[in-house]
């Protein structure tokens, strides 16, 4: 079973498959009913992966997963906001719909193997199957899939790890594929570049004005709605100008109180996590942490609650992700660990 | 291809050999516009008109009421925007029409009457409706439920209508109907009523809105004031024709065809049951000929599976089917339907509607009994999907 987008990621994954002669079968997930323009989810995302599925002489099914979705990604994602946290509904949807749900209904149907598009490798190491960064580090999805375990890797193909995305395009384009020239997804699925967030979250909570503050309390500035706000911004916090730089650097949705400091208050030596999971041994020295998706790497020590870096690094919001890769000696970067930022101050 | 056991009839059901021949003498005969002034146009209309009598005379309605459209969703459409914008007024529907239906009224501000745990309106719950609702304008009930297989009692109900919104007009979509149903005697009393080709053995593409001549009805598609200035565009006649065909084949072998199909689906459930035991929960209880459900609609609930993956492993065998209505994505939606009739959404998730029509025989019904059961067993025992 290849799960299929109606992108030219998975186009092309489902393409290599079929010619390495596995029997393939498409399925595309509908997981949105309401309104999109991100490229994700839409009907003609569809329509694509059913042509492209066509093209490849391989049956495409659809599969709603609306209400799961509903429940397991949207609902969080708005409670997150609502306690002003700042989540990943991208990796939510790989853990709950993408890589559980799905894996479910394919255990039902039969299916031993199911393969995606992402740009990730899966590495045999000496301690089992790893997790491994993409061939392509600027397309690399390693850090939202770093879910991933063993059990699930084990019946799991990616086969672009190993391409770039020129290559991928490439290949599209020379099999016919109707989605080789096709944008990028980008964004959240379910909120339109239109309406944006603070619409559909107002939709669904009630948004309140914040006071800002600075570090010694006193008021500098407003917000329309303090669940938008998140760590590390500068911009739209209602400052008057004429000093350095001021950020985002605590967000108190209870009081409806964000915290402002200069530059240096936004590095911290520590970041406090509320959930970690190694993916084999825990790993007791430095690792390489990186906090979002096609962000910087750092090192770091990663200690029961807490992220010790070796170099102040800038704060991380609560709720984002953290994940931790090492040096496999033959298989490159592989997964390690990975968990979620807490709020409030390391203990 | 698999040899294929076709249950998805209430979909789309194949096209008679009467209609494809009719329809294939009528393209290869008229090549003329119907509306033009020459023989050759006059023959085309001749056509369209000899098509329309039969439509006429297979609901017991004078031929001046056929509108030809292109389908179910069309005639529906032009009967609601069509009254509501001749008349003010408010639009009244049940909350389980067809989605064609449904929209218009809803997009219009209307309001929908629930329905009873078998799936129809009922008199009481009509009346209502009607009486806390001021400025009816039109009343829209389904004559057989495209999910169910339901059947409205559409004389009891438009008499309802009659004394309750006197200045109301009345429209069925009678999509699913004409197979299983009299419509002349049901709709007597009915002002606007939807038909389709492709639901009786004709060509997708086709259909016709019933309008009483009195009616006033703003036309949906304006141009070239075509159907006595109700739907404008050059009708096409080779559909008009097969349609015609299809549905003479249907009326004159409707009672014996239903007999025929109850009895199909009467053993289909059995078997099921039979295997499955509980497991299988018919969302209605027709039996044989019955005045409230129809013959060639079996829609049941699967505990403990989603129906989903069950119409994955049933197509992967086979056959085909379907769960509800399906939307445009190709995904299955929860139904609206069930919802109306109190069906447990979780009961819901494992609905499968097997749908029998002209096509089908014993081999088939036999068939699915050697597949759904085993197919229901692996699921359930994989966790339901």
């Amino acid at each position: 079973m290849v799960m299929m987008s109606g992108g030219v990621d998975s186009s092309v994954a489902a393409a290599l498959l079929v010619r390495s002669g596995h029997d393939v079968v498409g399925v595309t997930m509908k997981l949105w009913g309401g309104p999109s323009d991100t490229g994700c989810c839409a009907v003609s995302d569809v329509d694509d992966a059913r042509r492209v599925a066509d093209r490849l002489g391989i049956d495409h099914h659809v599969f709603n997963f609306g209400d799961d979705f509903e429940r397991e990604v949207v609902e969080p994602y708005v409670a997150a906001h609502a306690n002003g946290r700042t989540p990943n509904p991208c990796i939510e949807c790989n853990r709950h719909l993408k890589f559980d749900r799905l894996l479910r209904r394919a255990d039902a149907l039969g299916f031993a193997t199911v393969a995606t598009g992402h740009h990730a490798r899966i590495v045999p190491t000496a301690a089992g199957l790893r997790l491994g960064r993409g061939a392509d580090p600027a397309k690399d999805q390693s850090y939202v899939l770093h879910m991933l375990d063993e059990s699930v890797l084990a019946r799991l193909l990616l086969p672009l790890g190993p391409m770039t995305k020129a290559e991928v395009r490439r290949l599209a384009a020379d099999l016919g594929l109707r989605t080789a020239h096709k944008p990028e997804s980008q964004d959240v699925c379910f909120i339109t570049n239109e309406q944006g967030r603070a619409t559909f979250l107002g939709q669904r909570i009630p948004l309140r004005p914040g006071r800002v503050v600075d570090s010694a309390g006193v008021e500098v500035g407003s917000v329309p709605s303090v669940e938008m706000v998140t760590i590390g911004q500068r911009k739209r916090l209602g400052l008057a100008g004429g000093t350095d730089p001021r950020y985002v650097i605590d967000v108190d949705t209870e009081s409806a109180v964000v915290t402002v400091g200069e530059r240096a208050a936004l590095e911290i030596d520590a970041t406090p996590l509320e959930s970690w999971k190694w993916t084999g041994a825990p790993v007791a020295g430095p690792v390489r942490v990186q906090c979002s998706a096609h962000g910087p790497v750092a090192e770091g020590v990663v200690e029961h609650d807490r992220v010790r870096w070796a170099a102040p690094h800038r704060r991380v919001a609560p709720g984002q992700s953290i994940v931790a890769y090492a040096e496999d000696p033959d298989g490159g970067p592989i997964v390690v660990g990975g968990g979620v930022v807490r709020g409030g101050p390391v203990d | 291809m698999d040899p294929e056991i076709y249950l998805d009839h209430a979909a789309s059901t194949p096209v008679r050999a009467v209609a494809r021949d009719a329809w294939l003498e009528a393209v290869a005969t008229h090549h003329a516009n119907p509306t033009g002034a020459h023989r050759a146009a006059r023959a085309a209309r001749r056509a369209l008109d000899d098509a329309r009598d039969v439509l006429a005379e297979a609901l017991g309605r004078p031929p001046a009421e056929v509108v030809f459209t292109s389908g179910g969703s069309e005639a529906d459409n032009l009967a609601i925007r069509g009254v509501l914008a001749a008349r003010a007024g408010v639009a009244v529907c049940s909350a389980g029409e067809h989605h064609a239906v449904l929209e218009p009224v809803e997009h219009a501000g209307g309001v929908t009457v629930g329905l009873d745990d078998r799936g129809r309106v009922t008199p009481a719950a009509l009346r209502g409706v009607l009486a806390s609702v001021h400025n009816v304008s039109l009343v829209s009930l389904i004559a057989v439920n495209n999910e169910t297989g339901a059947v409205n009692d559409l004389p009891a109900l438009a008499e309802v209508v009659r004394a309750e919104a006197p200045g109301a007009l009345i429209h069925t979509d009678a999509v699913q109907a004409v197979s299983w149903v009299d419509l002349a005697e049901a709709t007597a009393d009915i002002d606007l009523v939807s038909i389709t080709g492709h639901k009786l053995g004709g060509p997708t593409g086709t259909g016709a809105l019933f309008v009483r001549e009195s009616v006033e009805l703003d036309a949906q598609i304006l141009g070239g004031g075509q159907e006595r200035g109700r739907r404008a565009g050059t009708p096409d006649v080779a559909g008009a024709v097969a349609c015609a065909a299809a549905i003479e084949a249907t009326v004159g072998g409707r009672d014996a065809e239903v007999l025929r199909i109850a009895a199909l689906r009467d053993r289909l459930l059995d078997g099921l049951r039979a295997a499955l035991g509980d497991r299988v929960v018919p969302t209605l209880l027709g039996r044989g000929h019955d005045d409230e459900v129809a013959a060639g609609i079996l829609h049941l609930c699967v505990v403990g599976v989603d129906a989903e993956a069950l119409l994955f492993l049933l197509d992967a065998e086979g056959v085909r089917a379907s769960a509800a209505s399906s939307c445009s994505s190709g995904a299955q939606d929860p139904s609206h339907v069930l919802a109306a009739m109190g069906v447990d959404r979780r009961l819901a998730r494992g609905s499968l509607r097997l749908s029998l029509g002209h096509t089908s025989t014993d081999a088939d019904v036999d068939g699915a009994l050697g597949i759904i059961p085993a197919a229901v067993e692996r699921l359930a025992a994989r966790g339901g999907g």
